[in-house]
């Protein structure tokens, strides 16, 4: 008696960017079971079980170490500025892929029922945010073991990690959405991160490229600025400065802003789709 | 409740289907995109009142899935407006979202949220819903060690575990042995005396007349009949050759 139903008026909807915050937020359950789902899964048939995630980057920086070091000689505790580059690569190039496999997936069920169709980039940032986490560990180990103790800076990493996360969250959204109407868009995008990456100081010392040249390869890399929030505090072991942080900001805000833009604006055709 | 003031549902389908970002390009550049338009819903204006057991009949591909669609939320109609006050639950997508890896207990909860319930809801209904389901010990196993009927039952347990106040049924219901479909007929029948709208897809004509009052027939995605469920399928039945 005298409870108020919810009533559903499609006239009275507000604008699509503010209608599927209001209801990710109301399905935040769900997305906690989409990412406790992606990470059990992933352990739950293999026999190292969470320990594979470690070594997976890990193995990567053994291998480009043993391959690269004597290349890159002048770089100090290179295991360290490779590792803390990975790491953040490896977060974008697998949340952004992940969002889009998602909502393929996630895309059946949308013909049936009605979700928030953001939940499934956010859960992917959320997966691989635990993925992250879970890769501090072995890093940590690895600062250790060269020698490159971590410093009091390191308190400022939970800004940079969720820089990242905007910013990956963000790109999720435009490509997912993008690929929600083309299969091959999803292996475009791969060709993309791939020569993306190898845009991004993450193997190589910034040293490498010449410095004229410098200023715009790095300065036009989105991913260039948020890296260097991640890696500054672990390697160098000082803050980034103040323009830098804004900078990173920026780009994080604004991807984040675009992507949830774009993918709101077309969500309501994903059910339309045929 | 459920109001729908002159709905429209329209598809815009390509003439031919492009399957790639390249193909799209290319066709774009050439400026050779040309759509037709296809109208699933046209013009639906219906008022269902609380409590009501309403009928849906049609042919295949008449409109059915798409009302219904358009009443659990899932498509934003193109034109008019629906209006509905009260949960929706629609029984059409059983075990939604179900991993097989995850045992039966993890996908409770993970087909729960999916369709809109909190951790909490869940949990306090857990007990209930695997009794319901009546799986014993494989509730803690994982869902690819099931038989379908299993799942089945699993997917129809957590959907029935909330009595919602409009309640879609797609002729979905033939799940299980006798025993377990008398369970379910009971609940969905006692959801009924406890005041929840149905609205019941179904080409069982019989059945349409046995637990239905109103019914509306649908025919190229508009209504041909609406009203009693007697004159519904008379005039149904009289299209038929």
């Amino acid at each position: 008696m005298g409870e108020t139903l919810a009533i559903y008026d499609s006239d009275r909807r507000p604008s699509p960017m503010v209608e599927e915050f209001i209801q990710a937020v109301r399905y935040r359950d769900l997305i906690r079971q989409l990412v406790r789902r992606d990470v059990l899964t992933r352990y739950k048939r293999s026999v190292l079980g969470v320990a594979w995630t470690m070594l997976t980057p890990l193995g990567m920086m053994l291998v480009l170490t043993i391959v690269f070091s004597n290349l890159f000689q002048t770089t100090r505790a290179y295991p360290v500025y490779l590792l803390s580059g990975i790491i953040a690569w490896t977060f974008l190039s697998q949340t952004t892929t992940s969002a889009m496999s998602q909502l393929t997936w996630g895309g059946i069920l949308l013909h049936r029922i009605y979700l928030p169709r953001t939940t499934f980039a956010i859960a992917s940032v959320g997966t691989g945010l635990v993925n992250l986490l879970l890769s501090l560990v072995p890093f940590g180990l690895v600062m250790a073991i060269t020698g490159n103790p971590l410093r009091p800076a390191a308190v400022l990493l939970p800004v940079s990690i969720l820089l990242l996360a905007l910013f990956a969250l963000g790109l999720g959204l435009l490509v997912s959405s993008l690929a929600a109407y083309f299969p091959d868009i999803a292996e475009m995008y791969q060709i993309l991160l791939l020569g993306w990456m190898y845009l991004t100081p993450i193997i190589y010392p910034e040293s490498i490229i010449p410095a004229a040249q410098r200023w715009w390869i790095l300065g036009l890399n989105p991913m260039y600025h948020l890296l260097q929030m991640f890696r500054l505090p672990l390697y160098e072991g000082h803050w980034p400065s103040l323009e830098r942080l804004a900078l990173a900001a920026a780009i994080a805000v604004v991807m984040f802003v675009i992507g949830w833009i774009v993918f709101t604006n077309r969500a309501d055709e994903f059910a339309y789709r045929v | 409740m459920i109001r729908l003031e002159q709905v429209g549902v329209r598809y815009r389908v390509p003439h031919e289907r492009i399957d790639t970002f390249k193909e799209y390009a290319i066709r774009r550049l050439r400026g050779r995109i040309s759509h037709h338009e296809f109208w699933a819903l046209r013009d639906i204006s219906l008022q269902i009142e609380q409590g009501e057991v309403f009928g849906v009949i049609g042919r295949n591909g008449a409109g059915k899935s798409t009302l219904l669609k358009v009443i659990s939320r899932v498509l934003h109609p193109t034109h008019g407006r629906v209006w509905i006050r009260g949960t929706v639950a629609p029984l059409l997508e059983l075990g939604a979202g179900f991993h097989p890896e995850l045992t039966g207990l993890e996908n409770v909860f993970l087909n729960g949220t999916l369709l809109g319930r909190s951790q909490r809801e869940i949990t306090e209904r857990l007990d209930s819903i695997v009794e319901f389901a009546g799986l014993g010990d494989f509730i803690e196993a994982p869902i690819r060690t099931y038989s379908s009927g299993m799942v089945a039952r699993l997917g129809f347990a957590v959907a029935m575990a909330w009595k919602p106040d409009v309640l879609l049924l797609d002729e979905v219901l033939a799940v299980g042995d006798a025993a377990f479909q008398s369970k379910c007929t009971e609940r969905i029948r006692s959801y009924r005396e406890g005041g929840t709208t149905v609205l019941f897809v179904t080409h069982d004509l019989g059945a349409l007349q046995t637990l239905c009052q109103r019914a509306i027939w649908i025919d190229h995605g508009e209504i041909q009949c609406i009203g009693p469920t007697a004159e519904v399928v008379s005039a149904y039945a009289q299209s038929r050759p």
